[in-house]
């Protein structure tokens, strides 16, 4: 139960679930595979990578712009792609989570590509599913989004071409943040020497310390001298839950505005994982402006998962 | 019918007893413990050698299911698991469907339990009718019923002026309360403790002060009503330290672990590890610490099952969607040892902790083999290991965060009022 349940006996990868405890060989595997789709210009052609597989893009909770990035992907390396948005079908009709994953799987399923609303639903399909058989963790609870923190190590990479000497800040509501889960983890992994998480008290996870950051309140001070800044997206269900008492008052301490991105060096990047709440956590000025990425982080993010696709096909 | 048990080691807490000796069996009681009396003839002798002979342990806290969950657990099946962890008296708390509220309800559970022969069943009562934390339960006609305590099982009670009510109303009759310390909002929608591995699993948390905030509102009310309070499932090392303060100040609280939390740990979830889930949560390694240490040193007075069979369906699901608790009544005597051991105790300060201890607060004669009380015995191989495999448990709750681990102890035949209940080699055979 302990070892990587990521991994084959041979250290290849079997699954995508967390960055957490990802081998930095293979997170270099993964950007370097992206690296040479992307310089190859694999946006205009397909490649037979995938061809005669089946992946399931398996989605349990709501989402668009993630599910669409992985269908491209997916067709772009001549896989079949089957959408279920189950969230609207088997488990409103009371079927288990592992029952529509067998189902699924006697249907010939290469590749599930899973997003679920709790924490360890795609570890959970992992131990379940028959060897051979890939899954793809694409967002589970607040735990893990690892290809988003893959494709934003890629936005990094191909920034600031490297990882040993940044500061990179990450701001807003961690505590229920999947995405800045896992890119803790890629960062600290990738051996980045200081991560901030800037935020208040009430988003921030009591002991995340011990995932090697530093806790920032202020975010001025958070901000300061950092080489990447990465925004959050506030849900607006957290003023519901007291955690916060309004947009307007979170804007004005831990909104990316123009006059505090100055603090951070001049060079730096902003990245957002989207969609973005403009006016919330992010002032339009910013999030159009000359130090903003987020547009590339979506282009290089069918990349990364067209990489981690093709590893995991080769690794049958 | 007169039994004799020969050749055991006599192993006694209550009367610091631990020596080679025969037990003699007559009536349904205890007639000669170390010596066999004149004129003794057994009709039946049971060789206990290279075995202890013990008193049958009491368990503070195992779901037997019934009534409201029989898919989960039936009196048959779980009886049948505690005779086979040795088990010779338990407390089922007040959480079945409906809740044990009613007198009724009570007699109809003890009816069946008796009629099955097997371990003494000692419901403990609900405090509020159907544990919402509204009104009182009859109280005084639910102990007349056959209730030994009343509590709200996992229910806390929110309104505190209720609480209080209840803790007053209580100490009229001078019934002790048992209460699982838990605030009812400040865990709320948590599933793990609050510590790294919930940060890191971003699984949602249940802080330490769940327990502490309710401890010190529990505390505060004892002082005002007089009650006496026995405190369930105590989780954390704050906790410890404020239930240490709490009695020595005088006031009558008694507290129990359940023998997960002397093992396990957060970090013993792993990745997901629904079998795991257990409430109150496991918490950091130092909580565990504290709680070893506390039932070593009195502090914890008693270690209980919190036996809570759960089905696969409702373990093969996402963590925080699974349903909290494991199968124990036959881990608790192997997971007792394992700790004395671990601790350095002797065989009989260990032991007290599953049989005299949990007795004196159940208020019962029982966890005792002194000439004269009902003979509720269980005879062990301590130094026996076994595997443990769901197949091999006698519940019908397989899921336990032990499955795969050796075990060593293992009851060989369990005895209640005389009656040989329990005999692994006819069981097995």
């Amino acid at each position: 139960m302990n070892a990587n349940p990521q991994l084959d006996r041979q250290g290849r990868l079997q699954h995508l679930l967390t960055t957490d405890g990802l081998p930095p060989g293979i997170i270099h595997q993964i950007l370097d595979t992206a690296r040479s789709f992307h310089e190859s210009g694999a946006d205009s052609r397909k490649l037979p990578l995938l061809a005669g597989k089946s992946v399931f893009n398996l989605f349990f909770e709501p989402s668009t712009r993630t599910r669409t990035t992985f269908e491209i992907a997916a067709k772009r390396l001549s896989a079949d792609v089957i959408n279920l948005n189950v969230a609207s079908s088997s488990q409103s009709k009371g079927e288990t989570l592992l029952d529509t994953v067998d189902n699924l799987s006697a249907m010939h399923a290469d590749m599930f590509v899973v997003r679920h609303a709790e924490s360890g639903a795609a570890h959970m399909i992992a131990r379940h599913v028959a060897p051979g058989i890939h899954v793809v963790n694409a967002g589970d609870g607040r735990h893990a989004h690892p290809t988003q923190a893959l494709l934003d190590m890629y936005t990094i990479r191909h920034f600031k071409g490297a990882f040993e000497n940044l500061r990179v800040a990450i701001v807003g509501d961690v505590t229920h943040s999947r995405v800045a889960r896992s890119q803790i983890h890629a960062l600290t992994t990738l051996k980045v020497p200081e991560v901030r998480v800037i935020g208040p008290n009430t988003l921030i996870p009591r002991d995340v310390a011990s995932l090697g950051v530093h806790v920032y309140n202020d975010m001025r001070a958070g901000l300061r001298d950092v080489d990447v800044v990465i925004m959050l997206r506030l849900q607006n269900e957290r003023m519901n839950g007291a955690l916060l008492p309004s947009r307007e008052e979170y804007f004005k301490y831990y909104g990316l505005t123009p006059d505090k991105l100055v603090l951070a060096r001049p060079d730096a990047i902003v990245m957002h994982p989207g969609p973005m709440n403009r006016g919330v956590e992010i002032d339009s000025a910013v999030a159009d402006g000359a130090q903003s990425v987020i547009l590339a982080q979506v282009t290089f993010g069918i990349f990364v998962r067209m990489a981690v696709m093709a590893i995991l096909a080769e690794n049958s | 019918m007169k039994i004799l048990i020969r050749g055991g080691r006599l192993v006694d807490p209550a009367q610091g007893l631990d020596a080679p000796g025969e037990l003699c069996i007559a009536a349904g009681r205890v007639v000669g413990c170390g010596r066999v009396p004149d004129g003794f003839v057994a009709n039946r002798v049971i060789e206990a050698g290279g075995r202890v002979v013990a008193p049958g342990l009491v368990d503070l806290s195992a779901r037997l299911r019934e009534p409201g969950f029989e898919y989960l657990a039936t009196l048959e099946s779980e009886m049948a698991a505690a005779v086979a962890g040795g088990v010779t008296s338990l407390a089922c708390p007040p959480d079945t469907d409906p809740a044990l509220d009613e007198p009724g309800l009570v007699e109809m559970l003890k009816y069946r339990a008796q009629g099955l022969n097997q371990c003494r069943v000692y419901p403990v009562g609900a405090l509020t009718t159907a544990l919402a934390g509204q009104r009182l339960t009859e109280m005084a006609e639910l102990r007349d019923a056959g209730c030994v305590a009343f509590s709200q099982a996992g229910s806390p009670i929110a309104d505190t002026q209720v609480l209080a009510r209840a803790l007053s109303y209580a100490a009229t009759f001078d019934f002790c309360v048992w209460l699982q310390p838990q605030d009812a909002y400040l865990g709320h929608g948590g599933f793990a403790h609050d510590g790294e591995v919930a940060t890191r699993l971003g699984l949602p948390a249940i802080p330490v002060t769940t327990e502490t905030v309710a401890i010190a509102t529990i505390v505060l009310l004892m002082r005002d009503t007089g009650a006496r309070v026995h405190l369930c499932r105590v989780s954390s090392a704050a906790g410890l330290e404020m239930i240490r303060a709490a009695r020595a100040e005088g006031l009558p609280l008694s507290c129990d672990v359940g023998v997960h939390h002397l093992h396990l740990s957060d970090v013993d979830i792993g990745w997901f590890d629904s079998n795991c889930h257990l409430s109150p949560p496991l918490r950091a390694v130092r909580d565990r610490d504290a709680l070893r240490a506390g039932a070593a040193s009195g502090l914890v007075d008693a270690v209980c099952s919190d036996h809570s069979p759960v089905d696969e369906d409702n373990k093969q699901v996402p963590f925080a969607e699974s349903e909290a608790g494991a199968t124990a009544l036959e881990l608790l005597l192997p997971l007792t040892l394992k700790w004395g051991r671990e601790m350095g105790l002797g065989l009989g300060e260990t032991l007290a902790r599953v049989t005299t201890h949990p007795a004196r607060i159940l208020g019962v004669q029982a966890g005792s083999l002194a000439e004269g009380v009902a003979a509720d015995v269980c005879i062990f191989d301590p130094a026996q290991e076994w595997l443990l495999a769901p197949d091999s448990l006698v519940s019908q709750g397989k899921n336990t965060p032990f499955v795969g681990y050796p075990l060593q102890g293992r009851v060989t035949q369990t005895l209640v009022g005389g009656n040989l209940v329990f005999d692994r080699q006819a069981a097995e055979r």
